[in-house]
């Protein structure tokens, strides 16, 4: 099938970018989305050109890596009958013989761009590096079944922990907010009786650093959360609120 | 006192203070409301109501301190509620400084798009409002403070009803504004999930609903002469 390419183009952060048209004469429908860009650069180098700069890695879906936003979509979910997927995952067949793909970088001051479709997002690790942890005496491994754990929590975690930290819910987000990327990381610890000790600590520092980041403020339109790969609920803002609110009341103190 | 001094500085600090103002708020505009519908018991007894707004808590508290500490209340609640959408407003701009060439929304509806515009909207209505109807300056054509059920009649007949589509369009604005705002009070409080969201949103719709429906009966009664003056 024939396509055509609008790729955001840029040098550096400290340059101005462009959007570039690339015609594309023979893709196959069996081909991954990224398979296609791979083609295209491998073209492209075979020319002489600058190849397209974009982050990918496991391929599977599962490390949060890639990252574009295809047609005003992070990820292009907006296909039918293909939800909770990241780009990497979407074939060509998903797309029509024709058609203008339109790709763009994750677009936010919290992730400064690097290089065309390649964006920094050193923040989410500092926001982890705030609260996303547990202190734990060292020693032995506990039995798994030492400390009881109600099923709805144990649940209710592991739907957090399924985060990958693309950034898709900054992309996605009207005013580029990165609550669900953090509540998901406290989330999964916060339901946890090991994360129970530093619970509110944990809550008042990652919002802290989230802000001191630079991303804006959840609006309730859930364009996170119909963008988010792993399908991360909004109740985990709702539980991040209630939680700022709680140690806000016991007053405590940002300490990072 | 550190928790609470951070508080307002952090985003959702901002959210918190916007939802807590917009639920007193809320709580007005049903008041408010449900007042207004006394008219349709004639005038007498709305002009009792009116006064009895003044001569209310009496004779612990005298003639209007009942309603200037409502009105107090209020005002307070808006200019938080104005403050923290401003702030959170240019942060949200900011944070999205350089723009998408093509974005879509997947999920947003009219009413989340439309919270700031309508909330200005909203603002410049109830100056015009204030003017019109507690003030009795500017817009209204003969005012008689002792007699608001006359001010009514003749402040929505005046000028060939183009005052009744004023109201009207406020009351659109009003209904958005409601709509995400009465069910976002709960997200942002941390008071909603998925157990009760469908429960919430249903709420929203009928605060949406109701609240601007009876606003809107006032008028629209006065246009097809079911609320009219005497003799």
């Amino acid at each position: 099938m024939k396509l055509t390419l609008r790729v955001w183009r840029q040098k550096n952060s400290n340059t101005q970018g462009k959007l570039e048209d690339h015609q594309l004469d023979d893709v196959s429908p069996d081909s991954s989305f990224l398979e296609m860009i791979d083609d295209l650069n491998e073209k492209l180098t075979n020319e002489g050109n600058e190849p397209i700069a974009f982050d990918h890695d496991c391929r599977e879906g599962i490390c949060g890596m890639c990252s574009l936003v295809v047609n005003g979509v992070a990820h292009g979910q907006d296909r039918e009958l293909i939800k909770a997927v990241t780009i990497c995952q979407l074939h060509m067949r998903n797309f029509k013989g024709g058609e203008t793909i339109v790709l763009e970088p994750w677009r936010a001051e919290g992730f400064p761009l690097l290089k065309d479709l390649i964006v920094d997002r050193g923040a989410f690790d500092r926001i982890i590096q705030a609260g996303g942890f547990i202190s734990v005496g060292t020693g032995s491994a506990p039995d798994a079944n030492a400390l009881p754990i109600p099923k709805k929590n144990a649940d209710i975690s592991m739907d957090a922990a399924a985060c990958i930290g693309c950034g898709a819910c900054v992309a996605a987000c009207p005013n580029a907010s990165a609550m669900l990327f953090t509540s998901a990381k406290m989330g999964s610890l916060n339901h946890l009786p090991q994360g129970q000790t530093e619970r509110y600590q944990r809550v008042v520092n990652m919002v802290t650093q989230m802000d001191n980041e630079g991303f804006g403020a959840c609006t309730n339109m859930a364009e996170c959360e119909a963008a988010c790969p792993k399908e991360i609920s909004l109740d985990f803002i709702a539980q991040m609120n209630r939680d700022l609110i709680t140690a806000t009341l016991k007053g405590i103190g940002p300490t990072v | 006192m550190v928790g609470i001094s951070h508080f307002p500085n952090t985003t959702i600090g901002k959210k918190v203070i916007m939802a807590l103002t917009g639920l007193i708020w809320i709580g007005f505009v049903a008041g408010h409301m449900f007042g207004n519908l006394k008219i349709f018991m004639g005038e007498e007894h709305f002009n009792h109501y009116a006064h009895g707004l003044r001569t209310l808590g009496e004779p612990l508290l005298a003639y209007g301190q009942a309603l200037w500490i409502a009105r107090i209340v209020v005002i307070v609640a808006l200019v938080a509620h104005i403050w923290s959408a401003i702030s959170l407003t240019l942060l949200n701009k900011q944070a999205r400084s350089s723009g998408y060439v093509q974005h879509r929304k997947l999920n947003a509806n009219a009413a989340q798009m439309t919270m700031i515009y309508g909330g200005i909207a909203l603002v410049l209505f109830i100056l015009f409002h204030l003017m019109h109807f507690t003030l009795g300056a500017v817009v209204h054509p003969s005012f008689d403070p002792d007699n608001p059920y006359y001010n009514v009649v003749i402040g929505f007949q005046s000028y060939g009803y183009i005052l009744v589509v004023v109201y009207l369009v406020a009351l659109i604005a009003l209904a958005l504004h409601l709509y995400h705002g009465m069910w976002s009070v709960f997200q942002t409080l941390g008071l909603n999930n998925k157990t009760y969201t469908d429960a919430l949103r249903i709420l929203a719709w009928l605060v949406a609903i109701f609240i601007p429906l009876g606003f809107a009966l006032v008028p629209l009664s006065v246009v097809f002469g079911i609320i009219g003056l005497e003799g």
